[in-house]
C-alpha cells in the first residue's frame, strides 16, 4: 500500500502516494476496442428460482478475464434505454460466446424483462468485456468470497482454472466460500457440490446443510479460516493471497469485517458490491 | 443500432434530471468501493494539498471547520447507472482551501488520493470555480464510513468514481495522469451528459 505511486516519480521531493492497484496488482489493459454489438442468445437455464442463466453468442468477442463483466442494453420504441452489467459466467475458454447469470430483482427494470421477455434465438444488445480491478490472472493463489449473485465472478474463476488444468496449463490455488439463503437459492449449486465441491464451502445463512452438517447462519470465522491459512491470506505468510469479495453491500460489509478479523490484511482484499445499502 | 428491445418499454414517467443510460434510485444510495472499507477518524484525519502549488499545506478535521461552510443540493450519477436526484451534502468547498495555497500557473490538473490508496485525476477546472468539496454531511447526518466519512470529496457533475471516498489530499499537477478507475478501464473525464463511462466513450 505504500509503494511509489507514479505522481511521485516527476515530483521530487513530494511524499509517495498510497497506492491501491501497486503495478505488481495491475492489469495491462487489453486495448481492444469494446463496442456494442448484437449477440444471439442461444440457451437459457433456470439457475434457482430467482436466477437465469443466458448464454449469448458473439460475432466480435474477444477472450475475458474472470471477474469481468458485460453491459446488456434494451431499448425501447421510443428510443429510452436502460443498461445494466453482468459478470460472466462462462470462462473465457468457451469461446464465441459469453453467459450471464441474471438475478431477479423486485421491480428490476432490465433483469424483470430479461426473465420474462427474452428466450432462445432473440438478438440482444451487449457491450464488454470491462473491468480491470476485480479479475483473476490464475497467478496468484486467492481466496473467493461470495454470497447470492455475487458467485457469478467467482464461478467463473473456478471454471477457467478447471479449463486451464485440463489443458495442462498452470494455475494458482484457490478456494471459495459460496453464501446463500438456502441451498434451493445457492447460485450454480450442484456444479459447487459436485465437480468443484473440494474447492468450495457452502455457507447457509437460514438452513442447516445435511451435506456438510453446518447449523445455518451467517458467514463465521471457521468458514474462512481454514482455506485462508491454507492459501496464505492471513498477515505474515509469505507471498499472500488476494481475496476476491462479491455480494450485497450487507453481505461484503460483514465479510470484510470477518476477513480482516481473522487476519486478512485489508490491502489484499478486492471488493465487488450491488444493491442498495 | 437500431436494435429495438420487443416488448421493453422501461419505467414511464423519466425525470428530465437523468441523463441518458441512467435510472433513479430513489431514497436508497448504493455504496461501490473496491477496497474493503478503511476505519478513519475524524480526530486524526488529515487533508493535504500539494504539487504545482506555491504554498503545500495540510488541514485538520478543526481546520476544515473553521472554513465558510458550503453546501450541494442537487443530482449525483455513478457510472454503474443508478442516479440519486436531489440529495445533498454539507462540507466546504474546494475553492476555499485551494485559495490557501497559491496554485501555480503550470497546474493543469489534480490526482485526489485516499488513505487506503484509491486515486482518481480530474482537469483543475473541474474541481475550482464552486464545482467541487470536501464533505462530512449526506442530507443532515454525518457522512458514514461506508460513502467516505468522514470526509470525502464530491464532484456532482461528473460521474461519482471521481468524488473520492476517505479523501486525504489533493495533489496538482502540471500534466494529466490516470487515477485508479482511469487505468482500469474507465474514461478519463466522466461526463454524465456525455455518457463518458469507459476510456474511448
Amino acid at each position: 500500500m505504500t509503494e511509489i505511486a507514479d505522481s511521485a516519480e516527476g515530483l521530487p521531493g513530494l511524499p509517495a502516494l498510497p497506492q491501491l492497484d501497486s503495478p505488481r496488482r495491475r492489469v495491462p489493459p487489453t486495448g481492444a476496442k469494446r463496442s456494442w454489438q448484437t449477440g444471439t442468445v442461444t440457451e437459457v437455464r433456470q439457475e434457482t428460482p430467482h436466477a437465469k442463466t443466458f448464454r449469448i453468442e458473439l460475432e466480435q468477442w474477444q477472450p475475458h478475464l474472470p471477474g469481468q463483466n458485460y453491459l446488456v442494453r434494451l431499448t425501447a420504441p421510443d428510443g429510452y434505454r436502460a443498461q445494466r452489467s453482468y459478470s460472466a459466467a462462462s470462462p473465457p475458454e468457451d469461446p464465441g460466446v459469453v453467459e450471464l447469470t441474471v438475478d431477479r430483482l423486485p421491480d428490476g427494470e432490465v433483469s424483470g424483462y430479461l426473465h420474462d421477455h427474452v428466450s432462445v434465438g432473440d438478438p440482444l444488445e451487449v457491450r464488454g468485456p470491462f473491468g480491470g480491478w476485480f479479475v483473476w490472472r490464475g497467478d496468484r493463489p486467492a481466496l473467493l468470497v461470495g454470497g447470492g449473485s455475487g458467485l457469478v465472478p467467482l464461478a467463473c474463476v473456478l471454471r477457467s482454472r478447471a479449463a486451464r488444468l485440463a489443458a495442462g496449463q498452470d494455475a494458482a490455488p484457490v478456494h471459495l466460500v459460496a453464501a446463500a439463503r438456502t441451498r434451493e437459492e445457492l447460485f450454480y449449486a450442484d456444479e459447487l457440490t459436485g465437480r468443484f465441491a473440494d474447492l468450495t464451502t457452502v455457507v447457509l445463512s437460514r438452513q442447516d446443510d445435511d451435506a456438510s452438517g453446518r447449523p445455518a447462519g451467517r458467514l463465521r470465522a471457521e468458514d474462512l479460516l481454514p482455506a485462508a491459512e491454507r492459501l496464505g491470506a492471513l498477515t505474515g505468510s509469505g507471498a499472500g493471497a488476494d481475496v476476491f469479495l462479491c455480494g450485497s453491500t450487507p453481505f461484503t460489509t460483514a465479510a470484510e469485517q470477518l476477513l480482516q478479523e481473522v487476519g486478512v490484511p485489508p490491502e489484499s482484499i478486492r471488493v465487488e458490491r450491488f444493491g442498495p445499502s | 443500432m437500431s436494435t429495438f428491445s420487443q416488448g421493453f418499454t422501461g419505467r414511464r414517467g423519466r425525470d428530465p434530471r437523468l441523463p441518458p443510460g441512467q435510472y433513479d434510485v430513489g431514497s436508497s444510495f448504493p455504496v461501490l468501493t473496491a477496497e474493503a472499507t478503511p476505519n478513519v477518524s475524524a480526530a486524526t484525519w488529515t487533508f493535504r494539498v500539494d504539487g504545482e502549488v506555491a504554498a503545500p499545506r495540510t488541514w485538520t478535521w478543526d481546520d476544515v471547520h473553521a472554513l465558510p461552510s458550503s453546501s450541494y443540493e442537487g443530482d449525483i450519477h455513478c457510472v454503474t447507472t443508478w442516479s440519486k436526484l436531489g440529495t445533498s451534502f454539507t462540507g466546504v468547498s474546494l475553492d476555499a482551501l485551494l485559495d490557501q495555497v497559491e496554485v501555480l500557473p503550470s497546474a493543469t490538473h489534480v490526482l485526489a488520493w485516499s488513505s487506503s490508496g484509491y486515486t482518481t485525476n480530474l482537469p483543475l477546472a473541474d474541481v475550482t470555480g464552486g464545482k467541487a468539496w470536501l464533505v462530512w454531511e449526506h442530507e443532515g447526518a454525518p457522512l458514514t464510513a461506508e460513502h467516505g466519512g468522514p470526509v470525502r470529496m464530491l464532484v456532482p457533475h461528473l460521474y461519482f468514481w471521481k468524488s473520492t471516498k476517505w479523501v486525504a489530499g489533493l495533489r496538482l499537477l502540471d500534466h494529466d495522469e490516470p487515477g485508479f478507475w482511469e487505468r482500469n478501464g474507465y474514461h478519463d473525464r466522466g461526463e454524465p451528459w456525455a455518457e463518458q463511462r469507459y476510456a474511448g466513450d
